[in-house]
């Protein structure tokens, strides 16, 4: 029987119900008296000198407040970046400003300019067209080789090149794994594009600015996973605010995907006008200008090698990577192709040397930072595309060679600095014979062939790390902020409680799951524990939700500060039970005495904490509220293995997913029905990326595919039902839910899932295909097959 | 300036709007009904469908000035006055058919044209439906099942939860 309470339950999410009756309440949804409207004048050219901006005529418009253009933001901060990467030569990257609005140039298609303020989001765009822009446009860089030549078109004058860092990982290690591939029995090397892709949140970015008089405070209203970095950013770096004068409010998040991680000048820009007006200042972005404002993700060029024993044991592993940057340094982009990347190149394999080189570009495009999965899906994929190259060109069969070089005991410490600490790949792996009917596979290719197609399938592995930590490892690594979680747990008079989290729910069902674990805890039911999020003026200090995180972080935290709440209660029941501590038993919501029937209701234990008429005050304080900060010791690895079949007419190129399958090992499940969707979105998006998505610059820089009508979002015909399975369980052995996250498997352990059916489905019909870059569109395909 | 009045939700509504008003903004701003969002400005997403006698509309592609006389029902509409969520909207939370919801107004109005014209719809009719609404989060798995369940169909043999 499934359960129906705590975890391991799926109960009905309690969020759905606004959300199914149109009462969410989104940031667009929030209008302020007397607020004005901002519409950004972008750049469209990639890469110009602004010699001057007339905008006398726009001012005289209808209801025009002002205009604001770079001149008005001299003296203010520059957009941060939050991650310093150290180069090869120990050197720090180069780091260019990133101004709130366009100082003398503008370097990307998108780059705000200036900034209309009126009374109608209207009146602020027909005035924007007004206002005369005096631009020299000059070269663009867009491809990333291009831009590190000598000689290269620089996108920032003052940096000595377009490189932002040349990182080597582990630099130490390099020499031994020149010689390992020198001593191969086989090397296999794959050239291969990580298509940029564009996150697409349904809901567009929108800030409201708001600065009250009265007390000097700023309140910003923003579209972001973590409320309290936008605050600390934003306050501190950009602006001059402390954090006691500043609010920032996350309230319901139409997804994010990682790209609402990241502090904009858009925010920046609504909090500075809205004192600069005295009125409250509104963004709301389109999504034409999303394309050209949000930041990208992935964009790797790679070149990797796997060498090879003579028995077909991995050897070691060298790769390359161009990473583009784009035109500023986004939040955390640099993080992404470094530390969330290079960590992740051993996957699921006793590779004993790995050499990883990236080289991160500065190109005249939109900033590139973390989209789900962040440098993790551009490591499994270069790595289960060149695992799959390999068994092919061994002539052995994938999975044969996968399981061969399979990591089987933990913990394990890789060679690239991270330690595994549990896990079961051959289990995954089993799982997904079973699920996805492997040994059928023949049978259903018969079938395919007989009405004109080809078809293919396609396994890989992956492995993910969760739950960025710790702080002070992260420090040493470049990370300007720590990523510890915070909970604060409040119980009321008559025993309910409030969560007070530093994570943030963009779709997770946080409200749903994170009750789910204190009513197991305590034994009352999950609707006695309401959470509160998305505020910094009602949570702790807090990191947000990103990197699937959540629960094994935010969770933890949230974990700890109910025992503190239990380990008081604990006391208090001794008290009223006039027992000893040690004999107090907490269960079903009721404190009782080991070997007695004496018990005591929690409810009756949290009023005598508020009413502490017979109570031990001489040894503890009245009241039931904790507070905690979890900071982990170690990254959670989940794992698994997936398993794509796909159908290709030969005759237009055209691929169909036929079926897909996912077997996860996520440790501890809190909410089976949240995790399996949590799978099927990330699922999703792996197809949109490997069959739909790519975002396309032509060499001047123009976004060619910039709205829905040419950036091809899967729809609902595009995908089938998946089957997944989380059931293979090794916990974590170091957080207190043995949890590990599952917010951004789907999305990595897919793409690569779907390029190797599909090469594979190619080679069943003898063609000499053994790579197609994404997204592999019917033309491509078409293409590779007549090559 | 022009009036507009129309019915919105069986309540009769008016106000005065430009002549490149959306009803959506209409709806979103004048209205106060924000339960009909806007995803994106080329008529793709489908975060905007409300239904316009009786037909599912992107409420973005029309103006307001073109719905004058119109009876208009969003997504305020759907539950019962006492709150119980009509089939698709149940079906949606019982299946997990929604994460972010942002996208999940116009899903909900577009099912439920769907199954007004065709009462029982096949996996690929729904789909094929669906082209004009998307979904970001849920990989449309659940929203497909949820839309077969609320149509009465046995879907316990599709991928539990």
């Amino acid at each position: 029987m499934p359960k129906d309470h705590g975890i391991g339950a799926s109960p009905k999410r309690r969020e759905d119900v606004r959300f199914l009756t149109g009462v969410g309440n989104y940031t667009d949804d929030i209008n302020l008296n007397g607020q004005a409207y901002v519409h950004f004048l972008r750049s469209d050219v990639a890469h110009g000198k602004i010699n001057g901006i007339d905008s006398t005529a726009a001012a005289a418009m209808p209801g025009v407040v002002r205009i604001f253009t770079g001149a008005d933001f001299e003296g203010v901060g520059s957009i941060p970046c939050g991650w310093q990467v150290t180069d090869k030569h120990g050197q720090p990257m180069q780091e260019p400003a990133h101004p709130v609005l366009a100082q003398g140039k503008v370097r990307h298609v998108g780059d705000p300019i200036a900034a209309v303020v009126a009374n109608t989001p209207e009146q602020a765009r027909d005035a924007a067209e007004a206002i005369e822009v005096d631009m020299e446009e000059l070269p663009a860089v867009i491809d990333m080789k291009a831009a590190v030549q000598e000689g290269a078109t620089k996108v920032h004058d003052d940096l000595t090149s377009n490189l932002c860092y040349d990182w080597g990982f582990v630099e130490e290690n390099k020499g031994a794994v020149d010689e390992a591939f020198s001593n191969a029995a086989h090397v296999t090397t794959l050239e291969l594009v990580n298509n940029r892709l564009v996150a697409n949140p349904m809901e567009p970015r929108v800030a409201v600015g708001d600065y009250a008089r009265h007390n000097g405070e700023s309140t910003l209203y923003t579209t972001s996973q973590n409320p309290h970095v936008i605050r600390l950013l934003m306050g501190a770096f950009v602006l001059g605010i402390p954090e006691h004068k500043l609010r920032v409010v996350a309230p319901d998040v139409g997804g994010g995907f990682g790209t609402k991680i990241f502090h904009y000048a858009e925010e920046a820009f609504c909090t500075f006008a809205a004192k600069a007006i005295n009125r409250p200042v509104k963004w709301t972005s389109s999504r034409s200008e999303a394309f050209i404002s949000d930041a990208h993700g992935r964009d790797h060029v790679t070149k990797i090698e796997l060498a090879l024993d003579a028995d077909n044991n991995f050897t070691a592993l060298r790769t390359e990577t161009y990473a583009n940057m784009g035109a500023y340094l986004s939040t955390f982009a640099p993080s992404v192709p470094t530390w969330l990347h290079g960590t992740l190149m051993a996957g699921n394999y006793k590779t004993p040397l790995i050499y990883v080189n990236v080289k991160a570009v500065f190109t005249n495009t939109v900033p590139v930072d973390a989209y789900r999965g962040a440098g993790r899906p551009e490591a499994t994929y270069q790595l289960e595309r060149v695992v799959d190259k390999a068994a092919r060109e061994l002539g052995v069969d994938p999975i044969a060679l996968r399981r061969q070089n399979f990591i089987t005991e933990f913990p394990y410490a890789t060679p690239v600095a991270v330690e595994y600490d549990t896990g079961d790949y051959n289990a995954t792996m089993d799982k997904l014979s079973e699920i996805a009917d492997l040994s059928g596979f023949a049978a259903r290719r018969a079938e395919s062939e007989k009405n004109g197609k080809l078809r293919g399938l396609g396994v890989n592995c992956y492995i993910e790390a969760c739950g960025i930590a710790p702080s002070n490892l992260v420090g040493q690594l470049g990370a300007r902020a720590g990523l510890y979680e915070s909970a604060t747990v409040r119980v009321n008079a008559t025993g309910g409680l409030v969560v007070m989290t530093g994570s943030h729910s963009h779709g997770q069902g946080h409200e749903t799951s994170f009750p789910q674990v204190i009513a197991e805890m305590i034994g009352i039911d999950e609707s006695m524990v309401e959470i509160v999020h998305g505020d910094t003026a009602n949570t702790p200090m807090g990191m947000g939700t990103y990197g699937s995180r959540s629960l094994a972080v935010g969770g933890s935290a949230m974990v700890r500060a109910t025992e503190k709440i239990i380990n008081k209660a604990r006391k208090i029941a001794a008290h009223l039970m006039e027992a000893s501590e040690a004999d107090i038993e907490l269960k079903d919501g009721a404190f009782s005495v080991a070997g007695t029937d004496k018990s005591v209701a929690w409810g009756d234990v949290c009023l005598a904490a508020y009413v502490p008429h017979n109570y031990p005050l001489e040894d503890i304080e009245p009241g039931l509220e904790e507070t905690a900060f979890y900071d982990p010791a170690n990254f959670t690895y989940p794992s698994g293995a997936y398993c794509c079949e796909v159908e290709v007419d030969p005759d237009t190129g055209k691929v169909t997913i036929e079926s897909f399958a996912a077997a996860d090992d996520f440790g501890n499940i809190v909410n089976p029905m949240i995790v399996s969707g949590q799978v099927h979105g990330g699922i999703a998006q792996g197809i949109g990326q490997a069959l739909l998505e790519g975002a396309v610059y032509d060499e001047n820089g123009q976004l060619l595919s910039a709205s829905y009508m040419d950036y091809a979002m899967p729809r609902a015909d595009d995908v089938p039902f998946y089957s997944v399975d989380h059931s293979c369980v090794t916990p974590c052995t170091h957080n207190p839910l043995g949890v590990k996250g599952c917010g951004e498997a789907g999305a990595i352990g897919s793409p690569p899932a779907v390029v190797n059916a599909v090469v594979d489905a190619l080679q069943s019909a003898g063609k000499d295909v053994t790579h197609i870059d994404m997204p592999l569109s019917p033309s491509r395909v078409w293409a590779a097959m007549n090559g | 300036m022009t009036q507009v009045s129309m019915t919105v939700n069986g309540q009769a509504a008016s106000g005065d709007v430009e002549g490149r008003t959306l009803l959506s903004t209409f709806l979103r701003e004048h209205l106060g009904l924000t339960g009909t969002h806007v995803g994106c400005d080329t008529s793709q997403c489908g975060a905007c469908v409300v239904h316009v006698d009786g037909n599912a509309v992107k409420s973005c592609t029309i103006l307001a000035a073109e719905a004058d006389g119109a009876d208009v029902a969003t997504i305020e509409s759907q539950a019962a006055a006492d709150g119980t969520l009509n089939a698709v909207q149940q079906a949606f939370q019982d299946h997990h058919g929604l994460q972010c919801g942002f996208c999940t107004p116009g899903m909900v109005m577009s099912a439920v044209a769907l199954l007004k014209d065709n009462p029982s719809p096949s996996e690929a009719e729904i789909r094929a439906y669906l082209e004009g609404n998307i979904c970001r989060c849920t990989g449309y798995h659940n929203i497909v099942k949820a839309i077969m369940a609320a149509s009465g169909q046995d879907v316990s043999a599709i991928a539990a939860e």
